[in-house]
């Protein structure tokens, strides 16, 4: 049977209630209402029409750059994931625990540094005469084209993920059982499998929970688009800065927003779901 | 000795504290009665210290600025903010009507300003007047053509829009991310000499033009992006802009140049305006006379932030006294060649709201441009 919380501890909870109303809840439903608003003379006017959810929906551009956003938020989350689960893997079973410290804050200092700043410098490496094509250009290679496109994207969306993902899966596989694993080479099981059939099953809510992040970041990533990709094509978050220049059309940026909103929520419940199901259930 | 004061006692120091705590809120309001606060909306670069610096020191006014990026943006920004909330208003000129629709300018005398000091073709500009009665005084001007890297591109080449579909363009075709400025260009292009002013037709046939360079676009770039790209040498052609930010590159040594092609070139222009409701009218009225005086005409021509052309022939006079190089880079030296020819010969056209078309029609296919 389950307990009734007790005051103290619902007093405790109080301030997160309450920011979540103030600055979620509140500015949820605003959004949603102005959904509905029409806009007049570049003034937004309070309404209660659904010309702005049918204009967006029914066009193909949104449809366009919401398959593009997703794709490109899936590849940026696996991708990261996958770079960064070595690192993970290496700090929290290789290293000694003075290592691992000194890792851990090599991994926070990124964040002491504007991300925008840390994209604009991507520019230097990856410009066609930038350092990367220059160094390719003494071995006979390129230049590859790397700016303005898909894989601009990426690097940029890698760049914001990848300190964030590779703290969180250390995290999670600092908690794996060594027991486990000790018990699995007895059982003569070779390294690549312990890692498949045991550390990443005993670690796989960090895993998930660490791949979410990267995915919820990389859909509402607006910079890297911009500035690595050149807006080329479009993505959401883009495309929301497009409707608010021309005409002041906020109502309809709003219907974009909630678009986003309820995929990230759909995402975010169903990895949740997924990353807490037992096994065999 | 000691004195009482350097040993204050502990009444004595909560009584002079006290007294100054009181005192504070009567030297702030004597300081805040001498300080004029100026609140301006314009695009970035206005209200800095190398254009306002001085008329800030020699009139004790102290410049808010409010920088937006396109006109929509800025009539956004004044519909969503309470009457009198900007004293100055920095608008383009395609704009201006539509301010004084809404009701945000307040009526100016003509008498107030140098009209007289400027080309004919700039005393009574088209939207700036509704009859007899100004609203806007215009400042400064510009062209916008095929921007282009002298490294890639000879200036024949880049002499008419054709080089946007060049082989050695491809993927290196940069666009402003605006669609007026784009899309007037590509209307000219297709020999339309009003090409804001086209029937279906026309339009149709724009759209065709501009969808043709698609696979020759490298990228799509705000103000900032912009800059970057050509510096680098990413992008070495570019749509939708001109010397105001060549003209800057070029100053810092990059080898990038705009030139207004055969098909024609287009003209943007930035005028002041007075908002309504202003508590500070005379001041905003001694700006916008300080400004579109030769001197600050002079000032205004080279501003850090972006260089324009001035209407001011006097303004031309002072500019070639006090920076010939620079007079000579933008073409506004008597008695020779220059941009004020261009315009006489009918080379330029002005950027303005489509006519025959919505701006929202303009701007949908601008998105799907983009996304295609």
């Amino acid at each position: 049977m389950m307990k009734r919380p007790s005051l103290f501890s619902l007093v405790l909870a109080m301030p997160l209630l309450l920011w979540q109303l103030a600055f979620f809840l509140f500015p949820l439903l605003f959004l949603i209402a102005i959904s509905f608003w029409t806009v007049k003379m570049f003034q937004m006017q309070p309404d209660l029409s659904f010309a702005n959810w049918q204009r967006i929906l029914t066009r193909g551009v949104f449809w366009d750059a919401y398959l593009r956003t997703m794709i490109l938020a899936t590849s940026a989350a696996a991708l990261t994931s996958a770079i960064a689960f070595p690192a993970s893997y290496a700090i929290s079973f290789k290293l000694s625990e003075r290592a691992k410290r000194w890792m851990i804050f090599v991994l926070i200092i990124p964040f002491f540094t504007s991300y925008l700043v840390r994209v604009y410098s991507w520019q230097v490496f990856l410009t066609d005469a930038g350092i990367i094509n220059a160094a390719l250009g003494h071995i006979g290679l390129g230049p590859y084209p790397m700016l303005n496109n898909t894989f601009g994207t990426l690097v940029g969306m890698v760049t914001l993920c990848l300190p964030l993902v590779i703290l969180l899966q250390t995290f999670s596989l600092n908690f794996v059982n060594r027991d486990l694993i000790e018990a699995a080479h007895n059982l003569r099981c070779g390294r690549l499998r312990t890692v498949v059939s045991v550390v990443v099953p005993s670690a796989k809510v960090g895993l998930v929970i660490a791949a979410l992040f990267a995915f919820i970041l990389s859909f509402g990533d607006f910079v890297s688009p911009l500035y690595l990709g050149g807006g080329n094509p479009p993505t959401l978050s883009i495309m929301i800065t497009d409707i608010t220049k021309s005409g002041q059309q906020w109502p309809r940026a709003a219907v974009v927003a909630i678009m986003m909103i309820a995929t990230l929520m759909t995402v975010a419940f169903a990895a949740i779901a997924y990353a807490y199901k037992e096994r065999g259930k | 000795m000691t004195s009482h004061l350097a040993r204050p006692t502990r009444r004595k120091l909560l009584t002079m504290t006290a007294g100054a705590a009181l005192a504070t809120p009567f030297l702030s309001i004597r300081a805040a009665a001498q300080t004029t606060n100026l609140s301006m909306l314009a695009w970035y670069g206005h209200a800095e210290p190398d254009i306002v610096g001085e008329f800030e020191e020699a009139n004790n006014v102290k410049f808010t600025p409010k920088y937006y990026t396109g006109g929509d943006n800025m009539l956004g920004l004044i519909a969503q903010s309470p009457p009198g909330t900007y004293d100055v208003i920095l608008s383009d000129g395609e704009y201006v009507q539509q301010l004084n629709a809404a009701g945000y300018i307040q009526e100016l005398d003509a008498a107030d300003y140098a009209f007289d000091d400027f080309f004919p073709e700039f005393q009574k500009f088209p939207g700036h007047w509704g009859g007899d009665k100004l609203y806007s005084v215009i400042t400064r001007f510009g062209f916008l053509g095929v921007s282009y890297n002298t490294d890639e591109f000879s200036e024949k080449e880049a002499s008419t829009y054709n080089v946007f579909a060049d082989e050695r363009a491809k993927g290196k075709l940069g666009h402003f991310d605006w669609h007026l400025p784009n899309l007037g260009q590509m209307s000219l292009w297709n020999g339309n000499p009003s090409p804001y002013d086209i029937d279906e037709a026309a339009w149709a046939a724009v759209q065709e033009t501009t969808m043709g360079l698609r696979p020759q676009v490298g990228g799509f770039f705000d103000y900032g992006g912009t800059f970057s790209s050509l510096k680098s040498g990413q992008m070495t052609l570019f749509a939708g802009i001109g010397d105001w930010i060549t003209g800057v590159l070029e100053k810092n040594g990059a080898n990038v140049r705009s030139v207004i092609p055969e098909e024609g070139g287009l003209q943007w222009t930035e005028s002041f305006s007075i908002g309504k409701g202003t508590k500070n009218y005379e001041m905003a009225n001694k700006w916008i006379q300080y400004i579109t005086s030769p001197e600050g005409q002079a000032k205004s021509a080279d501003m850090a932030a972006y260089p324009a052309l001035i209407p001011s022939q006097a303004g031309w006079k002072v500019l070639n006294e006090t920076n010939s190089a620079e007079a000579k880079r933008q073409k506004m030296v008597m008695g020779e060649s220059n941009v004020m020819d261009m315009i006489r010969e009918g080379r330029i056209q002005f950027r303005q709201l489509p006519v025959q078309q919505d701006l929202g029609t303009w701007n949908d296919f601008w998105s799907d441009y983009k996304a295609s």
